[in-house]
C-alpha cells in the first residue's frame, strides 16, 4: 500500500501571505522542529473538525508567521503576551478553539507571568511550547531552557549556572498547579517520539474542545541552524543530551476527573440590562416633589467643607447631605480627600448644594464648616469665608473657634449620639444640627437620603432620631 | 429618566456596559480601583467578562485579545499603570483594534503618589508606545461625562478602529454628582476584520507586522490619513463666556470647573475674561484657538502638572499670541481665588504695558 503524502487542509495550498516569491515551502531552517509541530497541529484540527472554530495566537519569534500557513482565525501578538491575549480571545468567544504557540524565550523569559497566571485560571485554551534551548530568530542568544554549559552568543563561554542560573523547566513547574489538565513534555525526533508527539497535540486540543480547561505541551524541538549542526545530529543530541534535563513524559494528567464546562450565552434586553446594573430605566418617571424650606440670604447654595477623623462618618455626612440636596432639585457635588492613606487619619469632604449650576466641586473657601475633631477645626477654621458658619462638636473638641467674623455653633454631637445609644450617629446628629440651624435642607429629603445611602436599613430608625435631636438641640 | 448620585469611576462602567462593552480587563490601582470593583460587580449581571489580570502588561493584553474578537471590551488604571499598558497600546494601534482605555491620572514620576494629577497628557496624547500612532483622548469634567464620553468612547473606537482613551484625574473619578444614564445599545460584531472562531472570519488576520518596508510605510500612511480625518471630524470643545474675552483661559478636566469658577467671579468684577476647555485632547480645538486669537490677546493655560498641554496651546498658536501658564502638581490643586490672583497680574501686566506704548 503507498501512503499519498498530503498536506493537511488546515494549511493554506499556496502561502500567499508570505513576502517572498517562494510560496510553497516555509521560511523555516531545514531540519527545523517548527515545521514538525505545525503538520501535527494541522492534522490534529483537521482529524477534529474544527478549523473554522480555531483562533491561533502568533507569538514573537520565529513561529510568528503561522498566518502565513494556516488557513484558520489568527491574532499576531506582542512578545510573551500570547497567554494573555488567548485569554482575552477565548473569554468572549468561548466556543472558539484558542491555540497558543509560544518559544521558549518567549514564554518562559518575557512571558513567564502570563503563562504562569493563564494556567493557573485555568484558561480554556491549548498551549504549545517549543522548547529548542535557544533564541533561534534573534540569532542564537540564551535562552531561559539553555543547558548549562551550553554556548550561545550570549553565553560565548558557555552557560554558566552562577551568573545565568539553571534552565527552566516549564513542563514541571505548569504542573504543579492545581487548574492545568493536561501537562506533557513531547521530542520532535524520531519516528517514537512524533508518534508520542502527535498523541499529545491530540489530546491537548480534545480537551478545550471538550470544554475541560488548560493543556499544555512542551515539544522539545531541533534548531540546527543556531546549534551549529546537522539535522540528524541535532535530533540525536535531544535525545541523548536534552531529554536527560528535560525528561520527555505525562507530568499531569486530570482530563478524565474534570467536569466539562458548558459555555451559555445570556441574552438581555435594554431593560434587563439597565435593571442588571441598577441605573433608572424609562419605568421611573414619578419623582417625588419635596417642599423646600424659606432660606435665609445668607444660607443659600453653601460651599460646606466637613472633617474629622476616619471612621467618623464624615463622607456618609456630606453624601446625604449631596443626596438629600439632589432630591429637592438644587445641583450638588461631592468630593472627597480619598484613598486607603486616608484611613485611621483625618478625613474630609467637600459638598455643594447650589441653584445654578456649580462651577468648581472644590471648596477652597468654606461658607460651611462642619468639624468633628481638633486638628480638623485648626486646620480649616481660618479657610471660612467671613460671615460663613462654623458647626464644631464640642464634646470632642476642647477649643473654641477664634474666628469673630463668622457665626459659631458648638453643637455636643457625640455626647448626643452616645445618650442615643450609639457615638457612630454623631455624623447624623450634625446633619440635624446643619439642617435645622440653616433650614437649607428638610427633614423629609434627609430621610429619604438616607434611605437610599444607607445599605443597611436597619440602621436608619437610630440615624433618623439623631438627626432629630441634632435639629432639636439647635432650636 | 430621573438623575442618581454616583461617583465619576461608577459611571464609567454603567456607561460602558451601556455602551454595549462586555469585557473588561484591569489590575487593581489608587485612584481607578473602583472602576475595576464596579466592573467585577457588574459585568458578570450583563453576560460579560471580568479578569482581575495579573499585572498592567497582561491586562492591555486581555483586552487586545477580546478586542480582536470584535467585542467591546475595555480596562482601566492610573498613570504609573498606564505606563506599563503602553507596549499594547501601540500593537493595537497597528493593529488597528477598537478599545477603550480609562486613565484616572494620579501623582508622578515613579511611584509619585495617589493625588490628583494631570502629568499623563504627554504619554497619552502624545502616545507612550513607539511608532507612528495616535489615539482619540476624552477628557470629561464631571460625572455626567464619565459616563457620557465612556459611552461615546466606544463608538469612536469602533468607528475609526483605534484605540481610544478616557483621560481623567483623580477627582474627577473620585467626584460625585447626579448623572443621567443614556439607552443601553446592543452593537453586532462586525464579522469584516475581527476573528471570533466563525467560518465567516476565518480568513481575518490581527497584526501590526508589516515586513516590507513598503508595506509599513503605506500601513503608516493610511493610519496618518485616517488620524488626520479624525482630526477634521471628531474635535470637540466647550467655550464659555469667549465672545468679546480679552484673556482666554485653557484647562480640562477637574482644572475647567475651578477655571469656570474664575471665570464667573472676574465677570463680576468686569474682567473679560472667557474659557475654553477642550473635550477632546486628541483631536485638540487648535482651529478653535486660532479663531478666539482674532478678538483675545493673551492665552492663559491652567493645569495640574507642570505644563504639558500647553506646548499644544503654543503650537496652535505659534507666535500669534502670548501664552502664560499657572501649573500646580504633586496633587496640589490651585483653588478658584489662587488662580484669580495670578490672572489678575497679567490683566495689569498687560493694561501697564497699552500705558506705556500710549
Amino acid at each position: 500500500m503507498t501512503t499519498i503524502l498530503k498536506k493537511p487542509s488546515t494549511f493554506y495550498e499556496v502561502f500567499t501571505r508570505k513576502p517572498d516569491a517562494d510560496k510553497i515551502n516555509t521560511h523555516y531552517c531545514p531540519g527545523c522542529g517548527h515545521g514538525k509541530l505545525h503538520k501535527l497541529i494541522a492534522e490534529a484540527i483537521e482529524d477534529l473538525g474544527i478549523q473554522d472554530r480555531v483562533i491561533i495566537i502568533n507569538p514573537v519569534g520565529c513561529s510568528v508567521f503561522l498566518y502565513y500557513y494556516f488557513d484558520t482565525g489568527h491574532i499576531q501578538v506582542a512578545h510573551g503576551r500570547a497567554p494573555a491575549v488567548a485569554t482575552g480571545i477565548k473569554r468572549v468567544h468561548p466556543h472558539s478553539i484558542v491555540i497558543s504557540y509560544q518559544g521558549d524565550g518567549d514564554l518562559a523569559a518575557i512571558g513567564g507571568n502570563e503563562i504562569l497566571h493563564a494556567a493557573n485560571r485555568g484558561e480554556h485554551i491549548t498551549v504549545f511550547f517549543v522548547n529548542n534551548a535557544i533564541y533561534g530568530m534573534t540569532g542564537g542568544q540564551m535562552a531561559p531552557t539553555t543547558l548549562p554549559g551550553m554556548k550561545t552568543t550570549t553565553t560565548p563561554r558557555g552557560r554558566d549556572i552562577h551568573n545565568e542560573g539553571y534552565p527552566l523547566r516549564m513542563a514541571e513547574l505548569i504542573a504543579t498547579l492545581d487548574a492545568p489538565v493536561y501537562v506533557e513534555r513531547v521530542a520532535l525526533t524520531d519516528a517514537k517520539n512524533m508518534a508520542k508527539a502527535r498523541k499529545a497535540v491530540r489530546k491537548a486540543i480534545q480537551i478545550q474542545v471538550e470544554g475541560k480547561g488548560f493543556a499544555f505541551v512542551e515539544a522539545l524541538s531541533t534548531c540546527p541552524t543556531g546549534w551549529g549542526m546537522n539535522p540528524p545530529d541535532a535530533e540525536k543530541w535531544i535525545n541523548e543530551v536534552m531529554t536527560k534535563y528535560f525528561p520527555l513524559g505525562v507530568f499531569k494528567d486530570i482530563s478524565d476527573k474534570v467536569e466539562p464546562v458548558k459555555f451559555e450565552k445570556k441574552i438581555l434586553t435594554a431593560e434587563d440590562i439597565k435593571k442588571a446594573i441598577g441605573v433608572n430605566g424609562s419605568e421611573v418617571t414619578q419623582v417625588k416633589k419635596y417642599q423646600r424650606n424659606t432660606i435665609a440670604e445668607k444660607y443659600k447654595n453653601p460651599k460646606i467643607k466637613i472633617a474629622g477623623f476616619g471612621g467618623q462618618g464624615i463622607l456618609l455626612l456630606g453624601l446625604v447631605l449631596a443626596q438629600a440636596g439632589m432630591l429637592e432639585e438644587y445641583h450638588v457635588s461631592w468630593l472627597p480627600s480619598y484613598g486607603p492613606e486616608m484611613r485611621g487619619g483625618t478625613a474630609n469632604c467637600h459638598v455643594n448644594i447650589s441653584e445654578s449650576e456649580i462651577a468648581s466641586p472644590l471648596v477652597s473657601i468654606p461658607t460651611v464648616l462642619i468639624v468633628m475633631n481638633r486638628p480638623s477645626l485648626e486646620k480649616f477654621e481660618g479657610t471660612v469665608k467671613p460671615g460663613g458658619v462654623i458647626f464644631y462638636d464640642n464634646s470632642l473638641i476642647d477649643i473654641e473657634p477664634s474666628r469673630k467674623d463668622v457665626e459659631v455653633v458648638a453643637v455636643p454631637a457625640t455626647k448626643i449620639a452616645d445618650d442615643l445609644g450609639s457615638t457612630k450617629v454623631a455624623n447624623m446628629v450634625m446633619i440635624g444640627a446643619y439642617i435645622g440651624y440653616t433650614g437649607i435642607l428638610t427633614k423629609e429629603s434627609i430621610f429619604d437620603a438616607l434611605d437610599i445611602m444607607v445599605k443597611r436599613k436597619e440602621f436608619n430608625e437610630l440615624n433618623r432620631k439623631a438627626v432629630e435631636a441634632g435639629m432639636e438641640f439647635v432650636v | 429618566m430621573p438623575k442618581q448620585l454616583m461617583k465619576g469611576n461608577e459611571a464609567v462602567v454603567r456607561g460602558a456596559i451601556l455602551a454595549g462593552c462586555r469585557a473588561f480587563f484591569g489590575y487593581p490601582i489608587t485612584p481607578a480601583s473602583e472602576i475595576a470593583e464596579a466592573a467585577s460587580l457588574l459585568m458578570p449581571e450583563v453576560g460579560g467578562v471580568f479578569i482581575q489580570a495579573e499585572s498592567e502588561v497582561a491586562a492591555i493584553n486581555m483586552l487586545f485579545g477580546a478586542a480582536s474578537g470584535g467585542v467591546r471590551a475595555m480596562t482601566a488604571s492610573s498613570s504609573p499603570g498606564i505606563s506599563l499598558m503602553q507596549e499594547g497600546v501601540s500593537y493595537a494601534a497597528g493593529a488597528e483594534l477598537p478599545m477603550v482605555i480609562v486613565d484616572i491620572m494620579r501623582g508622578g514620576p515613579g511611584l509619585g503618589n495617589i493625588a490628583p494629577e494631570q502629568g499623563d497628557y504627554y504619554q497619552v496624547v502624545k502616545g507612550g508606545g513607539h511608532g507612528n500612532y495616535k489615539v482619540i483622548v476624552l477628557a470629561p469634567n464631571s460625572v455626567q461625562e464619565m459616563c457620557d464620553l465612556t459611552y461615546l468612547a466606544f463608538d469612536l473606537a469602533e468607528k475609526y478602529r483605534t484605540p481610544v482613551y478616557v483621560l481623567a484625574d483623580g477627582f474627577i473619578g473620585q467626584m460625585v454628582e447626579p448623572v443621567e444614564f443614556p439607552e443601553p445599545k446592543l452593537p453586532q460584531i462586525d464579522k469584516t476584520w475581527c476573528v471570533d472562531g466563525t467560518a465567516e472570519t476565518r480568513h481575518n488576520l490581527i497584526t501590526s507586522i508589516y515586513l516590507a518596508p513598503e508595506e509599513l510605510e503605506q500601513h503608516n500612511l493610511k493610519l496618518k490619513k485616517k488620524y488626520e480625518r479624525i482630526k477634521r471630524e471628531e474635535v470637540r470643545y466647550e467655550a464659555y463666556k469667549v465672545d468679546d474675552a480679552e484673556v482666554i483661559l485653557i484647562g480640562y478636566g477637574i482644572v475647567s470647573r475651578i477655571l469656570k469658577s474664575v471665570v464667573d467671579t472676574m465677570r463680576e468684577d468686569g474682567y473679560k475674561i472667557g474659557l475654553l476647555r477642550p473635550i477632546t485632547l486628541f483631536p485638540f480645538p487648535e482651529e478653535k484657538i486660532r479663531d478666539l486669537a482674532k478678538t483675545a490677546q493673551i492665552f492663559f493655560v491652567v493645569e495640574l502638572s507642570t505644563g504639558q498641554m500647553v506646548d499644544d496651546v503654543k503650537l496652535a498658536l505659534n507666535g500669534m499670541r502670548e501664552v502664560k501658564f499657572y501649573g500646580r502638581c504633586g496633587g496640589m490643586v490651585p483653588s478658584a481665588e489662587e488662580i484669580i490672583e495670578q490672572v489678575k497680574s497679567v490683566f495689569e501686566e498687560t493694561e501697564k504695558e497699552i500705558e506705556h506704548q500710549r
